[in-house]
């Protein structure tokens, strides 16, 4: 691993900078630290700073670059006529990753010398055969260009890493020069350094926007190449969902979408209530005591990892329906209504349960906040306390907690195990709540799970989908903190 | 007809008394509603342990083996390369002639041959006494005495999950070979111990579930939380003091905050497809690998960590600002010097419960192909540990639940326990720094 001994070889160079520094600052000012601009330290930080973050951030850079336009060198060599029918310039390229990293490994465990890698010829010997002796299997024989494209790339990653490596240490090397060169004791070393960190803080907090750049960037990208692949008209105006792999696919969101929302719709259906009521009597008849321990007890159901909750569904809750609904004569209720565990029932009352403590604890705070005079002067006029909260608080806290229902609700879209273990894999529309049903995470998690490629519409899909939910769910936060911040203004 | 109250001049009259009865109902609706909350808490804890307590206990067969010189080392030098040529069919005879030898010790009646009565041992079996050889040479000859894993059906006929109404279609497992189970069991040659190898262990192929264990997938969760503390924490917590403490009031720093409360808010399975397509599509970093891994959850826990450091840095009161800034310190010197250390425990609490978060999610992690029957070898460096296949504990969990043999459910449900008690020691930790350094001001 060249990269993890150069990114050792940079932080030895700047702890040695940081002392070096340092001294050269007091030795300038005759050992006196105090004729000194800053204090010692600064200037030791100052040039450990200048040889590692500079040479650290083109590595990144490098490493991020160099790929792509190897890539692109490279599958400009190979020519449109020779991908066979079926395939893409994507697969082509795999394999040809996979012969470089197969000669790779061959240099480097000795059964070829760099030359013979780079000279090899698929006309002359049996690569797929030599490779296959170190362990690496080749699916098919190699054809004489992808081998060429091979050690074309090969020699470019090795031009590539020797160029990186020669350039990150000169960088540094450089930083540190000049960073050193600079210090004496009147330079402005705390000025420098600090401005050097506030920068660094910067590049951290604008992390953020760079996720959520990347996030719309991929799926834009990927949905753009799926709808270049697959009608448009076809996923958001469809009828049915039918993925096979003879490339006539019926790929439309609009059955996903139905399970998805009738899923949420029944979480909803048990959270609200019984987190709305919970949230009541917590913040209205609850003694400090019972609040104490109730709210912190609830609230671990909201700690409880979503994968537990699935298997909840799919190992209790679901065989616990079928003994009731399902069975036939055998069965509680002696009718024949479900034939599996998995049902969009299922799913949904156990995604209501995880959303209790959800729409329990936003509910407690927004009603916590309405202000007491309105109780008191609801009370004082000899309202009973129920009157109140039904009269005069809620209707006050009603715009808070319908933002808190649309915050459930984009949870309750978004949320993958729970569905994916008990809602069931069958696309389609029924009312039927005892009926097994699919979601849109459903489906993004098994079109991308297994061997995918990213070359067939079957699996780009996943990537309309996902932004599809990404814009769903953003759509509703927006809406409900939007709503949420419009109504704490009402009364402060 | 108004009624008096007790002493009370007060006459309730029909309209109070229906008010009063619905302020009951109202009430009564509210503890209800608590009550079914903590019910079902009571149910999914009580559901967890009662099904997964079992995957702790494994049955074992105790077997006196005697390693025969002529099948294991035919020339006798001890020559390791030889001893490995012997292949796990060739440790089948061994074993088999160590339960005859038992069975007819004990004075057993049944009907079985040797085959079905080894049939009892695990698939494993053949292989751990192979690896046991490979490891002592010197005790081929000898006559050692071994605790064999017992395959899965005769587990769960000790657990109670088989019984002999539920093993008619059975291939696995015929009703003589539970009755020579039985007499073993009043022999004490089965029984069923702890199994530390359930917390331990390497997860196993399907037809083994007696073998398989949760530890590899343990250390490929550990790798991923390294990775996560060692990007999200300085990350988070950088983010956090140029927001709090540096940004001007402009809209680049609302855009970025806006982000942040979004972020926090997008779905986890979404992280997943922004980690297949830049880190493993884009990026070419090696799929299943905990680094890949550890990346995705970083990004999605960074808005908890961002979120919570910024409240406990709200929480420091300004007068500290203002005394440091007063005695000649820089606004840097300012924050770095006096804010954040005031700051670190409550910082240390966001980021423990953020990891807590992030060691539970699933969804991620399926995408970037964390999952699977992957977890078999644990990894045997720092670099190996990153880099190399592995899966994550809610990974494997996820893994066993979809396997066709319901032992393997057994173990999903031990799973949860191990995350469980991962999550409830984390978050329990993060209470007690809060209480212990906490500071009101």
């Amino acid at each position: 691993m060249p990269t993890f001994w150069l990114v050792l070889a940079l932080i030895a160079l700047s702890v040695a900078g940081f002392f070096l520094g340092r001294n050269r600052a007091l030795v300038s000012a005759g050992g006196n630290s105090k004729d000194l601009h800053s204090l010692p330290s600064y200037y030791g930080h100052n040039v450990a700073l200048s040889a590692l973050v500079p040479a650290l951030a083109l590595l990144a850079i490098w490493l991020l670059v160099q790929p792509m336009i190897i890539d692109q060198r490279v599958s400009s060599m190979i020519p449109e006529e020779t991908i066979s029918e079926g395939s893409t310039i994507g697969l082509v390229m795999s394999d040809v990753r996979r012969v470089a990293e197969g000669l790779d490994l061959a240099v480097a465990e000795g059964a070829m010398t760099q030359e013979q890698a780079r000279n090899l010829r698929s006309e002359f010997s049996d690569v797929r055969g030599r490779l296959g002796e170190i362990g690496v299997a080749l699916g098919a024989d190699v054809r004489p260009e992808v081998l060429r494209a091979a050690q074309t790339y090969r020699t470019l990653s090795n031009t590539g890493n020797i160029a990186m490596t020669v350039m990150v240490a000169l960088v540094a090397l450089g930083g540190f020069g000049w960073s050193y060169g600079r210090t004496h004791k009147d330079f402005r070393a705390r000025n420098v350094v600090e401005q050097g960190i506030l920068a660094l803080l910067i590049l951290a907090a604008s992390l953020a926007i760079l996720t959520t750049i990347g996030i719309v960037l991929s799926m834009l990208f990927e949905t753009r190449n799926f709808f270049s692949l697959h009608s448009w008209t076809d996923f958001f105006f469809g009828g049915t969902w039918a993925p096979n792999f003879r490339g006539d696919s019926d790929l439309s969101i609009l059955p996903l979408l139905w399970g998805t929302l009738y899923i949420s719709v029944i979480a909803l259906l048990v959270a609200v209530p019984i987190g709305l009521f919970a949230a009541i009597y917590l913040s209205e008849y609850a003694s400090k005591t019972t609040r104490s321990f109730a709210k912190p007890l609830l609230e671990i159901l909201a700690g409880i990892p979503t994968i537990v909750y699935g298997l909840f569904a799919l190992l209790t809750v679901g065989p616990a329906l079928v003994r009731f609904f399902g069975q036939g004569e055998n069965g509680i209720l002696g009718v024949e209504w479900m034939s599996g565990a998995t049902s969009v029932l299922t799913a949904g009352v156990v995604m209501g349960i995880m959303l209790i403590p959800f729409v329990s604890s936003l509910s407690d705070d927004i009603i916590n906040a309405v202000p007491q005079a309105m109780r008191d002067g609801s009370l004082g006029l000899g309202a009973t306390r129920s009157e109140t909260v039904r009269q005069v608080v809620m209707p006050a806290a009603l715009p808070g907690i319908v933002g808190a229902v649309l915050l459930a609700a984009s949870r309750a879209i978004g949320e993958t195990m729970i569905v994916v273990m008990g809602a069931g894999a069958i696309a389609k529309f029924s009312l039927n709540p005892l009926d097994s049903m699919t979601t849109i995470t459903t489906r993004i998690v098994s079109q991308l799970t297994g061997d995918t490629d990213f070359a067939s519409p079957e699996t780009l899909v996943a990537f309309a989908l996902g932004l599809t939910l990404f814009v769903l769910t953003l759509g509703l936060n927006v809406l409900a903190l939007y709503i949420v911040r419009k109504y704490r203004e009402q009364y402060d | 007809m108004p009624r008096k109250h007790g002493n009370s001049l007060l006459e309730l009259t029909d309209r109070t008394k229906r008010r009063n009865a619905a302020e009951a109902r109202f009430k009564a609706y509210g503890i209800a509603a608590i009550a079914v909350g903590l019910l079902m808490l009571v149910v999914l804890v009580t559901t967890i342990f009662s099904k997964g307590l079992g995957a702790f206990q494994q049955t074992f067969i105790t077997l006196q083996v005697e390693l025969l010189e002529e099948k294991l080392d035919k020339n006798g030098n001890r020559d390791l390369d030889d001893i490995k040529k012997v292949t796990t069919f060739g440790y089948a005879p061994i074993i088999r002639n160590a339960v005859e030898t038992k069975v007819t010790e004990l004075g057993v009646e049944t009907p079985l041959k040797g085959k079905d009565m080894a049939g009892l041992l695990s698939k494993d079996a053949a292989a751990t006494l192979r690896e046991f050889v490979i490891a002592n040479p010197d005790e081929i000859g000898k006559t050692v005495e071994f605790r064999f894993l017992a395959q899965s059906r005769v587990d769960g006929y000790l657990k109670g999950r088989v019984s002999r109404d539920s093993i008619e279609n059975d291939k696995n497992i015929s009703a003589e070979q539970l009755d020579l189970v039985d007499a073993l069991v009043a022999a004490d040659v089965i029984e069923k111990t702890f199994n530390l190898d359930f917390i331990l262990g390497a997860d196993a192929s399907d037809a083994r579930p007696e073998a398989a264990g949760m530890g590899v997938s343990m250390l490929g969760s550990l790798f991923m939380m390294f990775v996560v503390l060692a990007l999200a924490l300085p990350i988070g917590v950088a983010a956090s003091i140029y927001l709090e403490e540096f940004a001007p009031q402009n809209w680049l720093t609302d855009i970025i905050e806006v982000n942040i409360s979004n972020l926090a808010a997008v779905p986890s399975i979404v992280f997943g497809i922004l980690g297949l397509a830049v880190f493993i599509n884009y990026m070419h970093l090696p799929t299943s690998a905990p680094l890949v891994g550890g990346l995705v959850l970083t990004l999605m826990t960074l808005p908890t960590i961002i979120i919570s450091t910024r409240a406990s840095l709200k929480a420091v009161p300004p007068s500290i600002r203002d005394a440091a800034l007063g005695v000649g310190a820089s606004k840097m010197q300012a924050v770095f010097h006096h804010v954040l250390p005031l700051a670190a425990p409550g910082i240390l609490t966001g980021t423990i419960i953020g990891l807590a978060q992030a060691l539970g999610e699933t969804a991620p992690l399926l995408l970037i192909g964390m999952v699977g029957f992957i977890a078999s070898n644990a990894p045997d460096s720092i670099a190996s540990g990153l880099l190399s296949p592995n899966s994550a504990m809610p990974a494997q969990i996820y893994e066993w639940a979809k396997r066709a043999d319901p032992a393997f459910y057994e173990r999903a449900w031990g799973g949860i326990i191990i995350l469980l008690v991962f999550l409830i020691t984390m978050n329990t930790l993060a209470v007690i720094l809060r209480r212990r350094f906490e500071r009101r001001w």
